[in-house]
């Protein structure tokens, strides 16, 4: 089974990090994130800019564009995982083993995967190092 | 990270609105501070042993509270303070009564606190050191490190920032959308100075100076979360983004001034610059434009060049009649000079800076780019003249050192020139 493991947070917590903090936490989940890859669970992983930076497109006859993120919560979704376990157990194992301090995760089992991305996506957005330019 | 590290990050976070919300309460900054003071020392013992509260600022808001009215109480010798163990019963339906109590006025609350500290009355120094101690949480003496003062000027400073707001007296009823929208402003302004005043370091060591960057940036993105949809806060964010993302680029190892187009870009943040470089797309979405989201724009476009002679400056000489348009001063009719000369060369660029001897006389960068000016056509004499007058104007070590890197050019310029 696939399952997306949603990390969830409060930004004005994240937003007080200290940068040696950040790079912790960060360090903390590469690790963990390199452990399964070598065993083949990794799928995707996300981590997303503050909601702050967010827009929301709501459908109706013409598409409302609202700023900010579509809910406004305590906690904010930080960024996901797409790994693959044999049970929920062994999700909620990997779940525990992410987490670091504070923060909480969320185990969605996935209905429906696909990857078509473009490899140069990957080699540009390689966390930590996204390239300068959006595009060419 | 160690379980202290996250509960001190949880209590700086919490921060703003638990003050905020007491302030409301008791409408006297100090006992605010006092009851935040209390409720954070308990919340590190309670939350190291009880794990975190689902919400940090309801609890804390909860206790404070308490502890401010048991103060009030003991104060006036009405009643005993209550024991240890009634606190830390503190249960969720109590929070949830407390969040339920606080949610309505949060924004308000945190305006309303980060307008005080930016009252008219208190000269703009005053501000800053003000934020930094009472919502940022910074120690006077971290504050007084920063500013390159003693302590004790440093306490003596925010004390008589406080005597001077409680006297100014700020209402506490909701602001009406002109009211919200004029503090918005003053709040912003002040954020703004914050991160000038460790970005332009006035004299003194830069690096201590980081801290000031990083809080103006916080205090930035906690604004824009209480107003999403404004975009000069979504241009003031970028900006500020925009400009940290340089910093370990500004300064070569003996701490000199390196100029944008020198700058090793590949030294420059990229998260920070995707972050702002979101921000300002989605500010100027709006049609509204206003002097953060058009410097935020022009702090974009140096971003996005690769390399320095990558850069627009068509566009950006275009931002910067723009901002004059909107915000006009001689500093901003200075700094599309600079874009000018790079458009249509140092002629057109030096008619446009000449009319501004006047009200620029004491200004710096004003003969720094004058001089450099000059200099490029030849004019090598009323050049020197200006570099030497930049120099008795620099703030800092490394201005000075910058502009004397120009004359040392000039000087070998002119030598090359003998010889051959």
């Amino acid at each position: 089974m696939l399952y997306a493991l949603l990390c969830y947070g409060d930004e004005n917590v994240i937003a007080s990090w200290s940068a040696e903090q950040d790079r912790a936490v960060m360090a903390h989940h590469m690790g963990v994130e390199r452990a399964l890859a070598a065993e083949g669970k990794m799928g995707p992983v996300v981590r997303l800019m503050f909601t702050t930076s967010a827009t929301t497109v709501r459908g109706g006859r013409e598409p409302l564009v609202i700023d900010g993120p579509f809910a406004e919560t305590k906690e904010q979704l930080l960024g996901f995982y797409v790994v693959e376990c044999a049970s929920l157990d062994e999700a909620i194992g990997i779940a525990s083993q992410l987490l670091h301090g504070s923060g909480t995760l969320e185990i969605r089992p996935i209905r429906y995967f696909s990857d078509l991305s473009n490899p140069r996506l990957q080699a540009r957005h390689q966390r930590g190092d996204p390239r300068l330019s959006e595009d060419g | 990270m160690t379980d202290i590290g996250w509960i001190n990050a949880a209590l700086t976070a919490a921060r703003p609105q638990v003050i905020a919300a007491l302030l409301r309460y008791f409408r006297d900054l100090d006992t605010a501070e006092e009851a935040f003071q209390e409720a954070s020392l308990r919340a590190l013992s309670h939350w190291a042993t009880n794990g975190p509260p689902r919400d940090p600022a309801a609890w804390l808001i909860f206790v404070a509270r308490n502890f401010a009215v048991d103060e009030v109480r003991r104060n006036k010798r009405l009643e005993r303070l209550p024991d240890e163990a009634v606190l830390s019963d503190t249960d969720d339906a109590e929070t949830s009564l407390a969040e339920r109590l606080d949610n309505a006025h949060y924004r308000d609350d945190i305006l309303r606190l980060l307008f005080i500290c930016c009252h008219p009355d208190l000269p703009a120094t005053q501000q800053i050191a003000l934020a930094l101690r009472v919502v940022s949480g910074l120690t006077v003496p971290e504050i007084a490190r920063a500013f390159l003062v003693s302590e004790a000027a440093m306490e003596q400073r925010i004390t008589r920032a406080k005597r001077r707001i409680a006297a100014a007296q700020v209402p506490f009823e909701a602001p009406g959308p002109a009211e919200r929208q004029a503090r918005l402003n003053t709040v912003a302004a002040m954020i703004y100075l914050l991160f000038n005043e460790g970005y332009s370091a006035s004299g003194g060591d830069v690096h201590v100076r980081i801290p000031l960057c990083e809080e103006a940036i916080r205090l930035a993105r906690l604004l824009l979360r209480l107003f999403p949809s404004e975009p000069e806060i979504m241009g003031l964010t970028a900006l500020l983004l925009l400009q940290h993302a340089r910093a370990a680029a500004r300064l070569d190892a003996n701490g000199a001034i390196v100029l944008l187009e020198d700058q090793d870009r590949r030294l420059w943040n990229r998260e920070l610059i995707a972050e702002g470089l979101v921000l300002v797309e989605k500010a100027l979405r709006h049609w509204r434009p206003g002097p953060y989201q058009v410097q935020a724009a022009i702090a974009a476009v140096h971003s996005r060049a690769e390399k320095a002679q990558d850069t627009d400056w068509a566009e950006i000489e275009r931002l910067y009649s723009v901002l004059e348009r909107l915000q006009p001063s001689p500093v901003v009719t200075l700094n599309r000079a600079v874009a000018v000369s790079k458009v249509r060369g140092p002629e057109a660029a030096l008619a446009l800076v000449e009319p501004l001897a006047q009200p620029l006389g004491n200004y710096f960068h004003f003969y720094g780019v004058r001089g450099a000016l000059l200099a490029q056509l030849g004019r090598r004499t009323e050049a020197r003249a200006d570099f030497d007058r930049a120099i008795a104007l620099a703030r800092t070590a490394q201005e000075a050192a910058h502009i004397r890197a120009n004359i040392d050019r000039l000087l070998k310029d002119s030598e090359e020139r003998a010889v051959t």
